[in-house]
């Protein structure tokens, strides 16, 4: 027999099921706003009819002040005074990433946290972006098939970040409005016991702090309970706090790491936080995330493993100048939470101005609104339904709860900090307006 | 307990190689001209640094690029927001003409058909999670870049099956080498689901052949399998036979636009060509729009960064620039290989005829006591405490002949590359002294 007859079972065209599953999230409602607004985006003087985006978290009112920078120090960003400054950065591809960046992030995430921390910058690890670092940890704390605990509601892109390539599960830690969406022991049991159920071995729990999209830093004493929850079931737990730097108010911030240095570091291997500048600092395009980690074993592995999603030198040399810069980052800091604070009272105003309530919050880029009262039936149907009607009459895309799993219908997470002041006034006539024909219309039934 | 996974747990990053372990060695005592003159001289590291002065002038002529500046205008914000995973539109454009003058204008490439990502090892692990399942297989021709271990393998659980290329023949892919190959993948019970090749070669410093290329193509045609051509080191070709790129072979084949063209890929990368491994920037080229589609979202995991993007879409639109850089760039390596070359040859050390590339292929078998892999690590040992040159032993590039080395020539100026050829002699001479005298007992 010619050795090229001994041939496989069957012609083998076929691609991976990865390739040709839905897992990457992308065909969620969520998508259908963006493509709403991108059909029809809305522009001040070009289009101003068109759909305001509400939908995406992302931080544009204290680009001034980068800009500012920059102009100050053109120099830096010209790969630096020294002649070989190109070519030095040009060739380095150290997976351990630029010692002066490490250490400028490790003092950034420092001052953040109001100096109540330190961090080291032999614990940081540099990926493209905090969806790589979520990914990697992922791919070092679980095997496929094992599950992860993620409060509900959460980040709908997790559903691809932690789930896509590394066939893990998420079980749901459900929370509600009963109690403000606090994260209580119950509901962790209950996860846990949903992923035991399920023959699912549970690795860690993965929480956003501050939330999105609840835009609420988590309370000292939840942590703390969290914290216990993870010891006692001998898994890890991972703390996204991308979000930490717009938090309002510095004080109101805990982040794990103050917990661990409470507890003396005590049961620290369990620990992972996930840091980005995407929000904090509004560079998404820069792809700048970190891993930190208390765990040796993770850090090296993470450092290998980072070799599939390096941060551009040339990046790294800009924000290393840009973060080392105290007087800069002090002046950003505060700057930042001052405005983003601003911003947040004026869309709560303008909001309750037109009879709706929102969660209390003191973080993020964004609020947490309840339409619940205003749903003809407590359903996902019907919060998709005035979701629509949100989008296509009001014209904002806003993001429904449901696509954050959001166990309770009718609330909807509302971007504040893309946009100009001025849109965002737009933004909330529109509301007023839409909510106002609303009571009108129920009105006349009667 | 703090038990982490299977894939965290494993050595399938491969850094216990020895290719990993020569750097180390190269760390704790590193070369400098001035301050450690009796170091070791790093020979291991594929990178260019020839024509960085091309590319500096280049910059000084041109601030806007680093500088955030459009026509003056600063476009910082926009810059700084675009996260967009299809990638800055006028770099794609600019990459992909880049690909084709490289190609000398004989294939047109299209944006819309161009994935970026953060350098070629996440777009060669890409592609492995979008074409095969853990425990599939991919065909590669012996020799190969060490790295793949990681890169292929790794978080995606594919297997590796060896294409066996001796020297008997240049090292090229041969019909009975696919063949044997295929055949031990079955008897393992793995399903193949493509082919692997580098384009020109790492470490040969070759490229394929218009016979072996066609090769591969019936191959992947009768077998319904992919082909995947990372083609890195295409624009360090500097001699002849002109590089012929898979889908040049596609389009003489008249397969431009049928399922087999479906199934080949490329990759490509600026680290090499351009000399910018830290500016992480790869790409796949893919004619089959599921695999765009799916490598785009999963690019999400490892995009550019959209500051390096802008820079790089301003240089790479600059056709004057390409023009210079690409003839100017081959000139250079010519040169310096040829110093390699010549340097060796001076001590009675041949090198595999080679084309392209940032290194050769040198032949110590002669220098070896007996044909085995020991004596290899022995003699590369010795090379890299004693002769203090950091090369690569074939093995950790999984070379059936022990004795091969792939020795790189753009990472250094000329001069240590000089002092790097007279400790070469100084060693060889030792050994004819030792086995002169021996043989005269």
């Amino acid at each position: 027999m010619d050795i090229l007859e001994l041939d496989q079972v069957e012609p083998v065209v076929e691609l991976s099921r990865i390739a040709v599953s839905s897992s990457h999230g992308e065909d969620s409602p969520y998508f259908a706003g963006w493509k709403a607004y991108d059909e029809n985006p809305y522009d001040q003087f070009l289009n101003p009819s068109g759909v305001i985006q509400m939908g995406l978290a992302e931080n544009q009112v204290s680009f001034d002040l980068v800009e500012d920078y920059l102009e100050k120090n053109s120099d830096t960003a010209l790969f630096g005074n020294k002649a070989s400054g190109f070519r030095e950065n040009a060739l380095f591809q150290d997976y351990h990433g630029l010692l002066s960046f490490r250490k400028a992030m490790a003092t950034f995430m420092q001052q953040i946290r109001g100096g109540r921390v330190e961090f080291d910058p032999a614990r940081i690890v540099l990926t493209a972006g905090a969806t790589a670092a979520n990914e990697l940890l992922t791919f070092i704390l679980a095997n496929p098939g094992d599950a992860l605990l993620v409060p509900t509601p959460y980040y709908p892109g997790f559903d691809r970040d932690l789930r896509w390539r590394t066939g893990i599960n998420i079980v749901p830690i459900k929370t509600d409005s009963s109690n403000n969406f606090t994260i209580t022991p119950e509901a962790l049991q209950s996860a846990y016991d949903s992923a035991a159920a399920s023959n699912f071995t549970v690795r860690g729990v993965l929480i956003t702090n501050p939330s999105n999209p609840l835009g609420v830093a988590i309370e000292k004493t939840v942590l703390n309970e969290i914290l216990d929850f993870v010891t006692k079931k001998n898994i890890h737990l991972i703390s996204d706090e991308i979000y930490s730097g717009s938090v309002f108010s510095s004080s109101e911030f805990i982040s794990v790491a103050e917990i661990l240095k409470e507890r003396n570091y005590k049961e620290k291997e369990r620990v992972h936080i996930v840091y980005s500048l995407s929000k904090d600092l509004g560079l998404p395009g820069f792809r700048v995330g970190t891993i930190y980690s208390y765990n040796d074993k993770v850090v090296t592995t993470a450092r290998r493993m980072s070799s599939f999603t390096l941060i551009s030198s040339q990046t790294q040399h800009l924000l290393a100048c840009m973060l080392s810069d105290k007087e800069f980052t002090e002046n950003y800091i505060k700057t930042n939470r001052d405005r983003l604070r601003k911003r947040y009272d004026m869309i709560i105003d303008g909001l309750r101005k037109a009879g709706i309530e929102c969660l209390e919050g003191n973080a993020g880029l964004f609020c947490w609104m309840n339409l619940g009262p205003y749903l003809n039936e407590p359903t996902k149907e019907c919060e998709l339904e005035i979701w629509k009607s949100i989008v296509s009459e009001v014209k904002l895309n806003i993001s429904p709860g449901s696509s954050c799993h959001c166990s309770e219908p009718g609330w909807f997470r509302v971007c504040f900090a893309n946009m100009t002041e001025n849109t965002l006034e737009v933004a909330l006539k529109r509301i007023c307006d839409f909510m106002a024909k609303r009571v009108k219309k129920h009105n006349n039934h009667y | 307990m703090n038990l982490l996974s299977r894939k965290a747990m494993c050595n399938s990053h491969g850094q216990d190689s020895s290719y990993f372990l020569g750097w180390q060695e190269y760390e704790k005592n590193p070369y400098h001209h001035l301050h450690n003159p009796s170091g070791i001289i790093q020979m291991g590291l594929a990178e260019n640094q020839l024509s960085f002065d091309l590319i500096e002038e280049w910059l000084a002529k041109n601030p806007d690029s680093s500088g955030f500046r459009k026509s003056d205008k600063l476009i910082f914000r926009d810059l700084a927001l675009f996260q967009d995973y299809h990638g800055l539109p006028s770099f794609k454009k600019a990459m992909v003409d880049f690909m084709a003058e490289i190609r000398g204008n004989k294939v047109e490439f299209l944006p819309d058909k161009l994935v970026l990502t953060a350098g070629s090892t996440p777009a060669n692990e890409t592609l492995m999670f979008c074409l095969a399942e853990p425990g599939e297989a991919f065909l590669l021709p012996t020799p190969y870049y060490p790295g793949f271990d990681r890169d292929l393998k790794w978080r995606t659980g594919v297997e590796i099956v060896p294409i066996h290329c001796n020297s008997s023949n240049g090292f090229q892919i041969t019909k009975s080498a696919l063949n044997n190959a295929y055949k031990t993948a079955i008897k393992s019970n793995l399903r193949v689901k493509g082919i692997l090749v580098t384009n020109p070669s790492n470490p040969l410093g070759t490229t394929l052949t218009k016979y072996e290329l066609n090769l591969l193509i019936d191959f992947i045609s009768k077998k319904h399998l992919h082909l995947i051509s990372d083609e890195i080191y295409s624009g360090t070709v500097f001699d002849s036979p002109e590089f012929i790129s898979v889908m040049d072979i596609l389009n003489n084949k008249k397969l431009k636009k049928t399922k087999v063209s479906n199934r080949v890929h490329i990759v490509y990368s600026l680290s090499k060509d351009l000399g910018l491994p830290g500016f992480r920037v790869g790409a796949i080229y893919s004619n089959d729009e599921t695999i765009v589609a799916a490598a785009t979202k999963m690019s999400s995991f490892g995009l550019v960064s959209s500051q390096t993007q802008y820079l790089l879409a301003c240089m790479l639109s600059d056709k004057k620039f390409t023009k210079k850089y690409i003839s100017e760039n081959q000139i250079r390596l010519r040169k310096r290989q040829e110093q390699l070359v010549s340097g060796l040859r001076a001590s009675g050390i041949s090198c595999l005829k080679g084309n392209a590339g940032l290194f050769s292929w040198v032949d110590m078998t002669h220098l070896l006591k007996s044909k085995t892999f020991e004596d290899e690590m022995d003699l590369w040992k010795k090379i890299v405490y004693q002769v203090g040159l950091n090369i690569s032993p074939g093995s950790s590039c999984h070379c059936v002949e022990p004795g091969w080395f792939r020795v790189c020539f753009a990472n250094m100026s000329e001069e240590t590359l000089d002092l790097a050829m007279r400790r070469v002699h100084e060693l060889v001479q030792v050994e004819y002294k030792r086995e002169t005298h021996l043989s005269l007992l």
